[in-house]
């Protein structure tokens, strides 16, 4: 089975039904993303699909087909993505776990929405739990997010 | 270069480049007073200084979002003056010599880690700078007292160098006897807000949790553990599940079964092809409903005394006003956001565990009894922690042992990787409690007589913390915050006992330990004694603690920034609660309305006495922080038991905080001399009272029972 990843198309050896997060993690070794619920309840297995936000635990690898998938990883050789470079500028990780997913989702919200309020931000966020409660600041992060990107950096 | 922690201790043990300070406290107990002279130095490794300037801290402790990554290089930076961007840092291995100060094992927990390293860290800066700067008076031919060090620079005259080129000479020097620290009003670091070093790695992916360990030859683990407590296995058949592609093994754990697999997707469909058959829970098992009746009726009496003052059923009689109330609180399960892993191998007597733990001490034990081998032949290395709030710190060593345990009977290094069901039926649970409280005012509304009984599990019963925590029978963990309460120094007659019932339900700390349960009843019932003396809840308080001037103060900054003497806009109230815990004193106050019959918390405005505060950046995300995880507890977190069997399993129906609850926080850390408190759980306790406070103000209702639910 062919998997777009990452702007490389990798030969995985994976039942059908595997989901795409343990194809990701197990096969490939892209570690990035999250395990957290295994049924689209938290957030911290999102990915991009044709820049779509996906949750990577409910979705089989068999429902990919050839459309490009993007995990954090992906995002930027560097980390100094507009968003990366928000939640560093707004110290919002704790312990990290969820911050993958956050911040997938973020970067799929601005592309839809450049300048989102804070109602939009609790409506594309909602779906990502983090436990420590980093919720204030990732509020935060994504107003600068916005900044950062309308700024012309990419 | 980046050395992995084998071959740092390795390179240590050589004498390869770099600098190794080393040091040791004596153990002292918190309360006992500090040793007028600094420590004698022992050989330990807690810094190294790379020739290229690398300053890589060692933490005793574990990073588990608290910040102490930070926290901890800043103490030793400041002393160090070494190049801040230059500082990196590593978990400790799981060695004597990393025993917390205090508590005498390796452990990270209890809100301990910075004011019980405060002097350690600063101490090994201070002496490495010494270290350095004799180097660089032997390399220069000048005397030491001249020399400066700034930046991670030392410079004599026309003399300059950097910590990397002379780390090597120093590191052969001997360590100083004796040290002087900075006076406070030097710091440039402590008490300056520091963004976290552990963000780059945090954001891009690359950070590893233990979930993430992989290498050649490591197998996946789930395990069918008992479906209810009091369950055991009887028998089981494993053959659906070999037949499961990528599946390897089937082992029994003890208790449980073990799938062992290629990758986690094959060792659960495997898993769920087991065939078991496990008994039922031993006496029926516990029903929620049932439990919470017998602990209802067993609060109807005295338990074993924990604190008493004066004639208490005399006192509530010649009350003016008598009041009584029951609060309860659900058994609560800690959720981290990484379910619980561990990953193990076994090889020519030696064992390696990769995991994110809280226990270090604890863990490497149970490997080692386990496995029949000295505890020096286990090494432990900690990942980042997906979150703690206590789960990872379990002197039953659950999830290590059963690794372990899984590892050698499979014969290959094995990942135990739990599911979120696994995780969250998985015990270990904040324990269920129910308190009853009489409480005498007198002609002034003020409270003189307070019978205070609390029935719940005891956690330290059974654990190495047992003969230093419990003592006449009373688990202190259970009564926290009660017997002491600055309320009731007033009141003439005080008694307050607990009863600590045996269940086959598994208990453990839980972000904030008692005090999650004993600020709830102790803050709500003052507030109840408030409104029956028909008094402002602020003022009320205020005139109780006007000998605390520490409460006092906090109190009235958190009123005053949450604007209390003005009303808050139509359809909305405030509620406000103050609670000292791990050292600390947290003042809250939420603002609530109430919509479509639910609860919405708006704002909450927090001001906070931690004594010297080490990283006030820090200190706001931790309560911020502690606040989501109060309020998760508050509207949401309940786990209900039939038969033995948590009925809840996933998020779905164990709700936490979601982003679109979130209230707004503001934070106000009070310029304090106080000795220094944690940070990491105070902040949690006070949020649900003064929710609930905020409720009676807006409803009239008074709710008893956690999580809140209007009528």
């Amino acid at each position: 089975m062919k998997l777009d990843i990452n702007g490389s198309v990798r030969e995985v050896e994976a039942t059908p039904d595997m989901p795409l997060l343990w194809v990701i993690r197990d096969v490939l070794g892209f570690t990035g993303t999250k395990f957290g619920c295994g049924m689209a309840q938290c957030g911290a297995c999102t990915v991009h699909i044709d820049g779509d936000p996906v949750r990577a635990c409910v979705t089989p690898i068999s429902a990919v087909g050839a459309r490009k998938v993007r995990t954090i990883e992906g995002l930027s050789t560097d980390g100094l993505h507009p968003v990366q470079r928000a939640w560093a500028e707004a110290d919002v990780v704790q312990c990290g776990y969820c911050q993958s997913g956050q911040i997938m989702t973020t970067v799929a919200l601005l592309a839809k929405k450049p300048d989102p309020t804070d109602s939009e931000i609790d409506a594309a966020l909602s779906g990502n739990i983090c436990r420590c409660g980093t919720y204030v600041r990732i509020r935060e992060a994504v107003h600068l997010a916005a900044k950062l990107s309308r700024g012309g950096a990419k | 270069m980046t050395l992995t922690r084998r071959e740092l201790l390795r390179s240590t043990a050589a004498g390869a480049a770099g600098l190794v300070v080393a040091f040791h406290v004596p153990l002292v107990a918190r309360a006992a007073p500090r040793p007028a002279a600094p420590p004698l130095p022992t050989p330990n490794a807690f810094l190294r200084i790379g020739a290229d300037d690398s300053v890589t801290v060692l933490l005793s402790h574990s990073e588990m979002g608290q910040g102490i990554w930070t926290g901890l290089a800043m103490l030793i930076a400041e002393e160090l003056e070494c190049d801040w961007a230059k500082v990196r840092c590593e978990h400790a291995p799981a060695a004597p010599v990393y025993a917390h100060p205090v508590f005498g094992i390796q452990m990270t927990g209890g809100s301990s880690t910075t004011w019980s390293e405060f002097d350690r860290y600063r101490n090994v800066g201070a002496m490495a700078k010494d270290m350095l700067v004799r180097a660089a008076a032997a390399r220069w031919k000048v005397a030491p007292g001249g020399i400066g060090v700034a930046s991670g620079m030392i410079r004599s005259g026309k003399n300059q160098a950097s910590f990397g080129q002379l780390a090597e000479a120093a590191m052969k020097l001997t360590p100083p006897k004796a040290v002087k620290l900075k006076d406070p009003k030097d710091w440039k670091l402590i008490g300056t807000p520091t963004r976290r070093i552990d963000t780059p790695e945090k954001i891009t992916g690359k950070a590893q949790f233990g979930i993430d360990v992989q290498f050649p030859g490591l197998r996946t683990a789930v395990v069918a553990r008992p479906p209810a407590f009091g369950s055991k296995l009887v028998k089981f058949d494993g053959a659906a599940a070999l037949k499961v592609p990528g599946v390897e093994q089937v082992v029994p754990t003890g208790n449980g079964v073990a799938v062992v697999a290629k990758h986690f997707w094959a060792a659960k469909l495997g898993r769920d092809a087991l065939v078991i058959e496990w008994s039922a829970p031993e006496g029926g098992g516990v029903t929620t409903a049932t439990q919470m009746a017998e602990f209802r009726e067993t609060a109807k009496k005295p338990g074993m005394v924990v604190s008493e003052k004066g004639k208490i059923d005399a006192g509530l009689a010649a009350a003016k006003t008598k009041l009584e109330a029951v609060y309860e609180v659900p058994y609560l399960a800690h959720a981290s956001m990484e379910p619980l892993n561990c990953a193990v191998k076994i090889e020519n007597g030696a064992c390696e565990i990769w995991t994110g733990t809280q226990f270090q001490t604890g863990d490497q034990g149970a490997a080692a009894q386990i496995l029949g081998i000295k505890p020096d032949k286990v090494t432990i290395h900690t990942t980042f922690l997906g979150g703690g709030f206590g789960r990872r710190a379990n002197p039953a060593s659950d999830f290590v042992g059963e690794a372990v345990i899984i590892a050698k009977a499979a014969g290959v290094p094995v990942k135990v990787v739990w599911t979120r069901e696994d995780d969250m039926r998985g015990g270990y649970y904040r324990p269920a409690y129910v308190h009853r409280i009489q409480a005498g005012l007198d002609d002034k509304g003020k409270p003189v007589a307070w019978d205070h009984v609390v029935v719940g599990q005891s956690i330290l019963a059974g654990t190495p913390f047992e003969p230093m925590m419990v003592k006449h029978g009373v688990d202190a963990t259970s009564v926290e915050g009660l017997a002491e309460s600055p309320y009731l120094e007033g009141a003439s007659a005080l008694r307050v006992t607990l009863h600590s019932p045996k269940t086959p339900v598994t208990v453990l700390w839980w972000r904030s330990v008692g005090n999650t349960h004993t600020a709830f009843a102790m803050e709500s019932m003052i507030d109840e004694a408030a409104h029956a003396a028909g008094q402002d809840p602020l003022a009320y308080r205020m005139e109780l603690l006007k000998d605390k001037p520490r409460h006092a103060a906090l109190l009235k900054l958190a009123a005053d920034k949450a604007g209390w003497s003005t009303p808050p806009a139509a359809g909305r109230a405030r509620g406000l609660a103050i609670h000292e815990s791990f050292g600390s004193i947290v003042a809250q106050v939420a603002e609530i309305s109430v919509e479509q019959g639910q609860i919405r918390v708006h704002h909450v405005t927090c001001a906070v006495d931690c004594g010297t505060a080490v990283n006030p950046m820090g200190i706001e995300a931790q309560i911020q922080g502690s606040i989501a995880f109060g309020l998760s507890a508050a509207l949401h977190g309940k786990l209900t038991l039939d038969r033995g069997r948590v009925q809840e399993s996933n998020f779905h129906d164990y709700q936490v905080l979601r982003m679109s609850e979130m209230p707004r926080v503001a934070v106000h850390v009070m310029a304090s001399k106080a000795k220094m408190g944690g940070i990491g759980e105070p902040a949690t306790a006070p949020i649900a009272p003064a929710i609930a406070n905020a409720v009676f103000a807006l409803t009239k209702q008074r709710l008893r029972t956690l999580p809140l639910r209007l009528a």
